[in-house]
């Protein structure tokens, strides 16, 4: 099998051995470091403990990775009840990098890395790279926003482990991307699908054939797509789309990605052990039955995550996969469990919007939140209806009344926030209420994925 | 002696003038005058009509956001230099005008133009030292029956 990717698609990396390992052994390496994750989060962590303690389970009886599901649950917002720094696992000083990204409220959710955990990212994500055909040699241009976002810096240092030559050019600024695409014989591409897309066109636009460029894969992400999209880019670039997913929370960019199979993503299981579980008996799924994600970090350090609940829907595939890993892969993550939003990898949910609405106004207005696509970037639309305690004669009233909507929502969410008032009752009404989220963005078919790495912003920084 | 102006939220596009004006008609209201603030997304259509307590009870019926504002409505020479004559009263004073649009009626020599005013009872002292005539909320009405003449 390991033959078999050497001779299609280039060398092949010892790093990704581990992706073959025979089940036994990966079931006894996850059973090892499952303990280990369980110990350090019991004696360092106060709300695992005080959980474990609850409900009466204490470390030793988690003998094997089979005993997962005796584990409490992590939820997103015990991170936010616990920032900034509440689940760590070990003191500041052993920390070398902080990540940060939206959270449900005012507060952003605070990632922490120690030096062992930066290099199992860098680990993870070159095992993705290196799973869908990048190798040594390769020019990468990461179009993933650096910063406090994951994106850039994880895609960043698997690439460099890898061999590969990084371009950290970062989102934005699309005359630039086109010109090193071209100029500096780019062969890999990271960026969301739809930003490609928008690329492409410009290109084109420019009277530049994208097929007549070295430019062989792609590896995309943070947003929802589907396998119509990625035959629109395949037959319309000679590049290869995979899907890369990810979350902060667990570790970034990396925790699994698509093969050269392009069929599933395969997870690093040997990192992050994941279940699928009914979202509403919290009863494991068989294989082939929907259910949501649920990951354990098994190596993380500074942030071990038992059981966290990613509301990623998504199925478990059985069957062994052509490429000869032996890792477990997902389908492509359908929709969500609750009504979190992924916008230019930024989570966004509903409630951050009503909360920077009353914020402003006392009250709640009905409004509506519109999403779609421009140039190959999502973008949010909140449309406001006018009330007559906000309602001025001037047209200096009304744009003040804007701004500071406008100003409201952007310092909540962290992105770019288009508001237009709209006169009442003018947005249609369900049961009384504003139905309150129109998705416009067109993902080529019905069954959109949703793989977003929250905190990937390859738009011009977030703005 | 200022008088009720109704002002009325639109979005900026085709047709959102008609339904306000439908709304009047069908309730026999009528228009003294108009005017029509607009921006690339929003529009404010400010409005002195005949009964502006019955416009806005059945604006409100028909669920638009209104609002009644005072205004004042100043007498203007028709000939040139008679609006400049008063805006110069104003800025000698240093009075902020928010907006002003014209009021035209039968008679030839006399123009009306309404003003918004930051401050509207400073204003009308100010204009009432120089002489100039403001119009009240039965004066408009005359002036109106003396255009039907």
């Amino acid at each position: 099998m390991i033959e078999r990717i050497t001779a299609k698609d280039g060398p092949f990396h010892p790093a990704s051995a581990v992706d073959f390992l025979p089940l036994q052994q990966l079931h006894d390496l996850q059973s090892r470091r499952l303990k280990e994750t369980v110990d350090l989060a019991y004696r360092r962590v106060p709300l695992f403990r005080s959980r474990m303690e609850k409900i009466g389970l204490e470390p030793e009886d988690i003998r094997g990775i089979e005993d997962i599901q005796l584990l409490p649950f992590t939820e997103k917002t015990d991170l936010r009840d616990t920032y900034p720094f509440g689940l760590l696992a070990v003191p500041t000083s052993e920390v070398v990098r902080l990540h940060a990204s939206s959270g449900t409220t005012g507060k952003p959710i605070v990632v922490a890395y120690t030096r062992e955990d930066v290099a199992v990212w860098s680990e993870v994500m070159l095992r993705s790279f290196a799973a869908c055909g990048v190798h040594a040699g390769d020019i990468v241009q990461n179009a993933y926003g650096y910063g406090l976002f994951t994106g850039g810096l994880g895609a960043h240092y698997g690439a460099e482990a890898l061999g590969a030559a990084v371009i950290p050019i970062s989102g934005g600024n699309t005359e630039r991307q086109i010109m090193v695409l071209k100029d500096f014989n780019v062969t890999v591409i990271c960026c969301t699908p739809s930003y490609f897309c928008y690329l492409i066109e410009q290109a084109e636009k420019k009277g530049m054939d994208i097929r007549q460029l070295p430019l062989r894969v792609g590896v995309f992400g943070a947003e929802p797509w589907s396998d119509e999209m990625r035959k629109r880019i395949e037959s319309s670039s000679c590049v290869r789309a995979f899907d890369i997913y990810g979350l902060s929370e667990i570790i970034g960019p990396g925790v699994g990605i698509e093969c050269v199979q392009q069929a599933g993503l395969h997870l690093f299981e040997d990192h992050f052990y994941p279940e699928v579980i009914d979202p509403v008996t919290n009863e494991p799924c068989p294989d082939g039955v929907e259910g949501e994600l649920v990951l354990t970090t098994l190596t993380k350090k500074a942030l071990p995550m038992i059981r966290y609940r990613t509301h990623d829907i998504t199925t478990f595939i059985s069957e062994p996969c052509a490429c000869g890993r032996t890792i477990r892969r997902i389908h492509r993550i359908s929709r969500r469990s609750d009504d979190m939003m992924i916008i230019r990898g930024v989570n966004v949910f509903p409630s951050q919007v009503e909360t920077a609405l009353l914020a402003v106004e006392g009250t709640l207005p009905h409004y509506q939140i519109i999403l779609s696509r421009k140039n190959g970037l999502d973008h949010l639309g909140v449309l406001v209806e006018v009330t007559p305690e906000f309602f001025s004669d001037t047209v200096s009233g009304i744009e003040n009344l804007h701004n500071l909507l406008s100003h409201s929502l952007e310092s909540a969410l962290g992105i770019r926030v288009d508001v237009r008032l709209v006169e009442p009752h003018t947005l249609q009404r369900s049961e009384g209420k504003a139905r309150r989220v129109l998705d416009q963005r067109s993902l080529g078919e019905q069954e959109a994925g949703m793989d977003g790495f929250e905190n990937f912003c390859p738009g011009p920084n977030g703005k | 002696m200022k008088i009720k102006q109704l002002s009325l939220f639109l979005e900026n596009q085709a047709g959102k003038l008609y339904y306000p004006c439908k709304v009047l008609a069908d309730a026999g209201i009528d228009i003294l005058t108009l005017s029509l603030a607009d921006t690339q997304q929003f529009g404010i259509l400010r409005l002195i009509v005949d009964d502006w307590e019955k416009a806005r009870t059945v604006f409100e019926k028909a669920g638009s956001v209104v609002k009644v504002t005072e205004v004042v409505a100043v007498e203007v020479e028709n000939r040139p230099g008679g609006l400049a004559g008063i805006l110069e009263i104003l800025e000698e004073s240093r009075i902020n005008i928010e907006y002003m649009y014209a009021f035209t009626f039968g008679r030839q020599d006399r123009a009306i133009m309404i003003f918004r005013f930051e401050d509207s009872d400073g204003a009308i002292r100010v204009l009432n030292t120089k002489g100039v005539r403001i119009v009240s909320q039965t004066d408009l009405k005359h002036h109106q029956n003396g255009r039907e003449c």
